[in-house]
């Protein structure tokens, strides 16, 4: 069982020291990532998922981005000890990333086929010649129709999906046994979204990696994860497998989200909605970060911070509302009533 | 059945994405063959390369063989050009001096795109204090004036037409470097240059593979203009008598010469004279045709 555990990060804080203060992008942040799983990270803008992508890697802009505490276990490594060369090793190699905007992140004039074998020959021993077979391999596996002729196009003759699939065949190239996927669809229309999808999980079962799916698309979360970590201001609210997340979402934040999706067989005037904004991560409230949004909100909640509970063996939740102290502040209530 | 209009399908896109590609060619030759004044400049520098490789079967004399009887002579149709002081033919010095020119242009353009381009990457990928140190340095030399370092320079180093060539690359070096500076500095943020950092690519190979490609149009054009200024100023230090030295057919030195006949024999200073400005001439319109071809953000 400890055996099939890939990636372990251990209360992970990212934090960004600039003169206005520091904000602290990720704050404590528990995962585990198993082989062939696929974990999904999901929550709204700025709420820390990126910054928790771009940590695994040790790609941070260092100033003004530190990862001042915790760690990340690759195999029991911890890759935020490691020298730079070390790490250089990794990426790429055992821990791959595909981008968001496929439009933007391959080179515009290198042949694509040769990002793919350049990839390769970071990491493997290939001549030019052998790399470049690999290559054209890789584009094939990728489902891009005459890849010899593919592969000696440059970015531009390609349309977006082609281009995430070379997007995906580079991070494949060596197959890692770490994918972070950091929203790879969403700059993609719908149709050519479900392929890349069934692709990544196609490569999934092939080469048996695991993936981070970082997204705030539920829909997407939904057909790709065993398990879901929902993020708010910096922190892991809640955790648990997917089928669960959607029965019985447990963090008020969670069931918001869940509440705001529109609903096939209900007729709806309005969506509903999380009233309030996201706390700046310069100044985070003292008590529960989601105080101020939350409608069940007691005095408990806004003086101290909540810690992750586990509900039942699988779910993990951080809120108060779980936990005892709830039901005796309810009782203290009544009381005063 | 509909796998083979799948295949059609196929063919067809990928014959018009090639149509695609030959139109972005054929842009750009139609946005460089638009502009009159950049096709003059291209056909002008075309004659001087031709010139330039065709000298020993065009000049109708030796360009160093001493005549003193013919000396002084003006345009005729034995010397197209007339003969100077010494009696040597002019048009066989100047095809033969163009060699020089060139030569001292390119090389010189290229010792300062290459210093240019090393400091300009260094200082624009790793920014901070190497940034600091490398701009303020280059600061400094642009204080100067071009022609002013290049004296100091050959002053240190000896007149010779090889310290032209230095001294005048060194005053490129600035230029080039705080193009290349500012382009890097564009390019280190885009989104690819993240995705080969992803798969564990090192700087030299970021830098040199993938930034270096893709900031090569400001500095062809750069390179360009920078031709004709740096012609010009190794002319003007061998005109000043710190280049080529006298029997050499340099046309900054024919001209040299040619001062002390001014009145008496004035085709000896006019024919280099309009040879170097020709051909400068030509740099320019060739190097601002090629800004507006390459760089559409010039464009108006």
């Amino acid at each position: 069982m400890k055996e099939d555990i890939l990636l372990e990060v251990k209360n992970l804080k990212t934090h960004f020291i600039t003169s206005k203060g520091t904000a602290k992008a990720v704050d404590g942040l528990d995962f585990v990532l198993k082989k062939g799983e696929t974990l999904g990270i999901v929550g709204e803008s700025g709420c820390g998922k990126s910054i928790t992508s771009l940590s695994i890697l040790r790609l941070i802009p260092s100033p003004p981005g530190k990862i001042v505490d915790g760690q990340i276990l690759l195999h029991g490594k911890d890759l935020v000890e490691m020298s730079d060369q070390e790490i250089r090793k990794i990426r790429g190699n055992q821990i791959s990333m595909i981008f968001q905007e496929p439009m933007t992140s391959l080179n515009p004039v290198i042949p694509v086929g040769e990002q793919i074998a350049e990839a390769l020959r970071l990491h493997q021993k290939l001549s030019r010649k052998q790399a470049w077979e690999k290559a054209v391999e890789m584009i094939r596996l990728v489902g891009i129709p005459a890849p010899e002729k593919r592969a000696k196009q440059e970015p531009y003759q390609l349309s977006g999906g082609m281009r995430q699939r070379v997007m995906i065949a580079m991070a494949l190239a060596c197959t890692p046994e770490v994918l972070i996927a950091d929203e790879p669809t969403t700059a993609l229309d719908v149709t050519i979204q479900a392929q890349i999808l069934e692709l990544m999980k196609d490569l999934q079962r092939k080469i048996g990696m695991g993936i981070i799916f970082i997204t705030h698309d539920l829909g997407v979360v939904a057909e790709m994860c065993d398990k879901v970590a929902v993020m708010y201001a910096g922190q892991i609210v809640e955790y648990q497998t997917t089928a669960n997340l959607f029965k019985t979402p447990l963090h008020p934040y969670t069931q918001g989200l869940i509440g705001s999706l529109p609903k096939l067989y209900e007729d709806q005037e309005e969506l509903q909605i999380i009233e309030g904004t996201v706390p700046s991560p310069y100044d985070y409230p003292t008590g529960c970060r989601f105080a101020d949004r939350c409608p069940f909100v007691q005095d408990l909640c806004r003086n101290q911070q909540p810690e992750i509970i586990h509900v039942e063996d699988s779910q993990q939740v951080r809120c108060w509302k779980y936990t005892d102290q709830w039901k005796e502040e309810l009782v203290k209530e009544e009381v005063i009533l | 059945m509909t796998k083979s209009i799948a295949i059609e399908e196929a063919t067809e896109l990928v014959s018009i994405r090639r149509k695609l590609r030959k139109e972005k060619r054929q842009l750009f030759f139609r946005t460089i063959g638009q502009n009159k004044a950049a096709v003059v400049g291209g056909f002008i520098i075309l004659f001087y390369l031709s010139l330039t490789i065709l000298a020993p079967v065009l000049a109708p004399f030796d360009p160093f063989e001493i005549e003193l009887e013919d000396k002084l002579q003006g345009p005729s149709t034995e010397h197209w050009m007339g003969t100077d002081d010494k009696g040597r033919d002019i048009l066989s010095r100047i095809l033969y001096g163009s060699r020089l020119s060139l030569a001292v242009g390119f090389s010189s353009v290229l010792f300062g795109a290459f210093f240019g381009i090393l400091l300009g990457l260094i200082a624009g990928y790793y920014g901070k204090w190497v940034d600091t140190i490398i701009s303020r340095s280059l600061d400094v030399m642009l204080a100067f004036p071009g022609i002013l370092l290049a004296l100091a320079i050959i002053s240190a180093l000896g007149p010779s037409l090889i310290n032209v060539t230095i001294a005048v690359g060194v005053f490129s070096i600035p230029l080039f470097a705080r193009i290349v500076r500012g382009s890097t500095m564009e390019v280190k943020n885009l989104e690819y240059i993240d995705a080969i950092r992803t798969l564990g690519a090192n700087d030299f190979i970021i830098i040199f593979r993938h930034i270096f490609p893709n900031i090569l149009s400001p500095i062809i054009v750069q390179g360009s203009l920078r031709l004709a200024t740096a012609i010009l100023s190794a002319a003007g230090l061998s005109f000043l008598g710190l280049g080529a030295q006298p029997p050499s057919p340099e046309w900054g030195a024919m001209l040299s010469s040619g001062r002390d006949f001014l009145f008496t024999a004035p085709y000896m200073a006019i024919f280099p004279g309009i040879m170097i400005s020709v051909l400068v001439l030509g740099f320019n319109l060739f190097g601002d045709g090629l800004r507006d071809a390459l760089d559409p953000r010039m464009k108006k």
